[in-house]
């Protein structure tokens, strides 16, 4: 197999070369913005803002959020997850299917519905007066930023971590049955292990868009919270300042990478196993 | 798998050959309009197509700072674009913008009424490159059953008796336009100690806010989700169709009068179809046509006169009498710096 | 038997979820006023005028041939990157990883803005052409992350065993590996093609002035408010969706899977 060097460096050259023009040229200006003020000059101006009280406090309440959103995707999904693995196997595709479609209909009318459910006047609402029941005030609250978030994420946290299930051999879980294993300790010693790079796949695919969203907290958090993601969109569109927009971003960017290395650390493989 | 797989490969191709149908252009060449979403009745493109035989290629954005750097990179050579007020001022201090031929505007010269085009100055002062389209004043939208004070003042939008029923604008320049204002002001302030003012008192208001919003305001006050609102008035009269107990009142203080104008990109590749299209969009029946389809209140004096509902004609909200009113604006482009400033306290103003 | 009950709760549960803002929609294409707001009554005029609505309908060809096309692209690309990168050093495989993850991270705006210089800047007219490469570049990353766990499953000594056997280097590819990345790539084709019906920010800056996707026409309908025929057509296209998986569901199993 001597011609397989060549062979596999041609199979990659596609990809090098458009990462090389698609990727690196958008990041490069990103960073080229980032590190530079308008007359062109170098400056760390931008990186360094992430300090003032108002960007340091949108970074805090967005890593809340989307960290609270990441766990309760989680806990919602793990459940969810191993229901679907346990069921009959020829339908995976259409399971797989059922739960991205909602994700086909359009985010801003998807989101808009969710207004449309929540408001004081809404459709929840009038459910619950027509039961007698007391009203529903979460909308334009951190609670409906949340609700918004685990909505559209959700399905991003159940596929890896169902994925992952089915890959697990029912052999090594028999096998611990057999070896006296109660379910509960199955479970922690055998089963939770074995989907962990699901689990790491699952929340980064969860928490980095949640990160980075600013159209949940407009239309749903009525716009009074400020999140990093809207202070950054609001640079680029309302400000037109695309250094701090870019130097804001770059902050951004080196947190995602810190989750991203931490996620390269448990999960021993490097590449997660999403889907 | 295998035959959602072949599927897949199926539709693609079938779409894909779809996909492929040239645009053969106009007899008589083309123009590319570059306007606001849902701004024009469709109709009167085909008109104008029929009648001129020059393709219209027609595009939309959806905010001025979305569509600036589209044009300003040079991105797709727009030739008719549609730019509010201030944007207009920005895209003639980068020189963008051409100069227009006003002997191809008969139309225009005609039909706009005197007092747009001196509108029009504070941001155009020789009116040499904009023919005004739309305008409209920003004032307060009320519920008459929520509310039972007079409404007058930009000052209801402080009373604590609406807490969480007051719908602000989330834009920085409009949200700053009530601070202001309120203050006796102007809206175009760069005075550092003013513009603190106005934030102190954004920031007083933030605990009565219901929500910020930009274009929700429209279903949120029909709705009955809230009891005042910030809105622009090509809403009201819709807003008011939907809902009667809808009010529209244009504050003592003051308010914007904003003008959306068509103008001629620099490097308009037709600029002379681009004159025939604006020119077009003046006369008063098609004009006529555009206010019926979009509601926003036309600066055609003679399409005003074709209005048939003298209700709508002498609508106070849609042609209210701007004599009336003292302390009214137009916003103009501020520059980059006094831009940042407005941006670092609406921040704060938002951060609280 | 109260252990399938309680299962059976809770995925309804989370379905009702799902599906709680799909139903509104599908309501709100029947909803005879114009506005979300306001409940004016049953009609059917919406759908009836959805297909007298040239420009929608060619924006969900557009929308469509986009999202098929891009998506094939980003998985043809992304699975012959995955083979090259399965075979790559630590180091270099860890970089190439790194690199294909930034799109995800980068702003949209961001991806935007700098796509539409580059092309300016290589002198390639925006239109139909530029929106393809844009959502190729986004949906490659995703397609990476489906088809790469499955390919470190492989076993590559049955690879070897087929060119061993005498199967030329594609024969063995399509008869041995492709089936066992199969549910890998169909699900990064999924995944490519859900990121690209929704992206609104890079289609619109690497977009053609006249070329339109449902995306695009829904965000500048915001400031006039959203047609309810864009209601109407979301509903079409879900239950068509539907019925097919249902379709697919039903027929009779292949052995695959």
């Amino acid at each position: 197999m001597k011609n397989n060097g060549i062979a596999r460096k041609l199979l990659s050259a596609p990809y090098i070369v458009w990462a090389a023009i698609f990727i690196i040229v958008p990041l490069g200006m990103v960073f080229y913005y980032g590190l530079t003020d308008k007359t062109g000059a170098f400056t760390l101006e931008n990186i360094a803002a992430i300090m003032s009280a108002e960007h340091a406090k949108a970074l805090w309440i967005s890593l809340g959020l989307s960290l609270i959103s990441t766990v309760i995707c989680f806990f919602l999904a793990y459940p969810l997850a191993m229901i679907l693995a346990n069921m009959n196997v020829s339908q995976h595709s259409f399971i797989v299917l059922i739960f991205i479609l909602p994700m086909w209909m359009n985010f801003l009318l998807r989101t808009l519905a969710w207004q449309t459910l929540l408001e004081k006047t809404g459709v929840i609402n009038n459910v619950l007066s027509f039961l007698h029941l007391p009203a529903l005030n979460i909308i334009n609250t951190p609670y409906a930023i949340v609700l918004g978030m685990v909505y559209n994420f959700l399905p991003f946290m159940v596929l890896p971590i169902y994925n992952s299930l089915v890959k697990i051999d029912p052999n090594v879980v028999n096998a611990a049955k057999d070896l006296g294993a109660n379910g509960i300790q199955t479970f922690f010693k055998i089963t939770l292990p074995l989907s962990v790079p699901g689990i790491i796949s699952g929340i980064t695919m969860v928490f980095i868009p949640a990160l980075t969203t600013f159209v949940i907290s407009k239309l749903l958090g009525g716009s009074k919270i400020l999140l990093i993601g809207n202070v950054i969109e609001e640079e680029f569109t309302q400000a037109g300042n695309w250094h701090l927009g870019s130097g804001l971003s770059i902050v951004l960017m080196i947190f995602i990478i810190v989750n991203m290395v931490v996620s390269a650390i448990f999960d021993k493989d490097g590449e997660g196993s999403f889907l | 798998m295998k035959k959602i797989s072949v599927l897949a490969i199926c539709l693609a191709a079938v779409f894909s050959f779809m996909g492929c149908d040239g645009s053969p252009s106009g007899e008589n060449g083309e123009v590319i309009v570059y306007n606001w979403g849902e701004y024009l009745d469709p109709e009167t493109i085909e008109l104008f197509e029929e009648e001129t035989g020059i393709k219209v290629i027609y595009d939309e954005f959806e905010t001025n700072e979305i569509m600036y750097p589209k044009v300003e990179a040079g991105a797709s050579e727009y030739d008719v674009i549609c730019p509010s007020d201030y944007m207009i001022q920005k895209m003639l201090e980068n020189d963008l913008l051409a100069e227009l031929n006003f002997d191809n505007l008969p139309n225009a010269k005609a039909n706009i009424g005197a007092q747009y085009w001196e509108q029009s100055k504070e941001f155009d002062p020789e009116n040499k490159y904009s023919v005004p389209y739309c305008w409209g004043t920003v004032g307060i939208l009320y519920n008459k059953t929520m509310v039972d004070d007079a409404v007058d003042s930009w000052n209801i939008l402080w009373n604590e008796k609406y807490k969480d029923n007051i719908l602000m604008q989330d834009s920085v320049r409009d949200a700053f336009m009530v601070g202001l204002k309120l203050n006796g002001y102007s809206m175009n302030s760069t005075n550092t100690e003013e513009l603190e003012t106005a934030k102190n008192s954004l920031i007083q208001q933030k605990p009565f806010v219901q929500a910020y919003v930009v274009d929700q305001v429209r279903d949120k006050m029909i709705g009955n989700e809230a009891a005042i609102g910030v809105i622009y008035s090509g809403e009201a009269i819709y807003t008011q169709r939907e809902n009667p107990d809808l009010e529209y009142v244009i504050p003592k203080e003051g308010t914007n009068v904003w003008i959306d104008s068509w103008v001629i990109s620099k490097n308009a590749p037709n600029k002379e179809n681009g004159e025939k299209f604006i020119d077009f969009m003046c006369r008063p029946e098609i004009a006529l046509m555009n206010f019926n389809f979009i509601t926003y209140s036309t600066p055609n004096d003679a399409a005003r006169e074709l209005i048939e509902d003298e209700d709508i004609r002498n609508s106070p909200i849609a042609f209210p009498d701007l004599s009336q009113y003292d302390n009214l604006e137009t916003f103009q482009y501020l520059g980059e710096e006094a831009d940042r400033i407005y941006n670092d306290l609406w921040k704060e103003v938002k951060s609280e | 038997m109260i252990r399938t009950v309680a299962r059976k709760i809770y995925i309804i549960l989370i379905f009702i979820f799902l599906y709680a803002p799909i139903a509104t929609l599908m309501i709100l294409s029947f909803n005879a006023s114009r506005t979300r707001a306001k409940w004016g009554g049953v009609t059917l005029h919406w759908y009836i005028s959805l297909f007298d609505n040239r420009e929608i309908l060619q924006a969900l060809w557009n929308t469509l041939f986009i999202a098929f096309i891009s998506s094939f692209i980003a998985v043809v690309i992304g699975t012959v990157a995955c083979i090259a990168i399965n075979y790559m050093g630590k180091h270099k495989r860890a970089i190439v990883m790194g690199i294909t993850n930034i799109p995800m991270l980068n702003a949209d705006i961001v991806t935007g803005i700098s796509l539409m210089l580059l092309f300016i800047s290589l002198g390639i007219k925006l239109g139909m052409g530029t929106i393809l490469l844009a959502h190729i570049t986004f949906n490659i990353p995703y397609v990476i992350l489906c088809v790469m766990p499955r390919m470190k499953q492989l076993n590559p000594s049955t690879f070897e065993a087929a060119l061993d056997l005498g199967a030329s280097p594609a024969y063995a590819f399509f008869k041995v590996v492709f089936p066992d990345i199969l549910p890998g790539v169909l699900s990064g084709f999924l995944m490519a093609f859900t990121m690209s019906l929704d992206d609104f920010i890079i289609t619109h800056f690497t977009k053609g002035a006249g070329v339109d996707t449902l995306s695009t026409k829904i965000y500048t309908e915001v400031k006039k408010g959203i047609k309810p025929e864009m209601y109407a057509l979301s509903t079409i296209i879900f239950v068509t969706v539907l019925l097919l998986l249902f379709l697919i569901n039903k027929a009779p199993k292949e052995k695959l899977d």
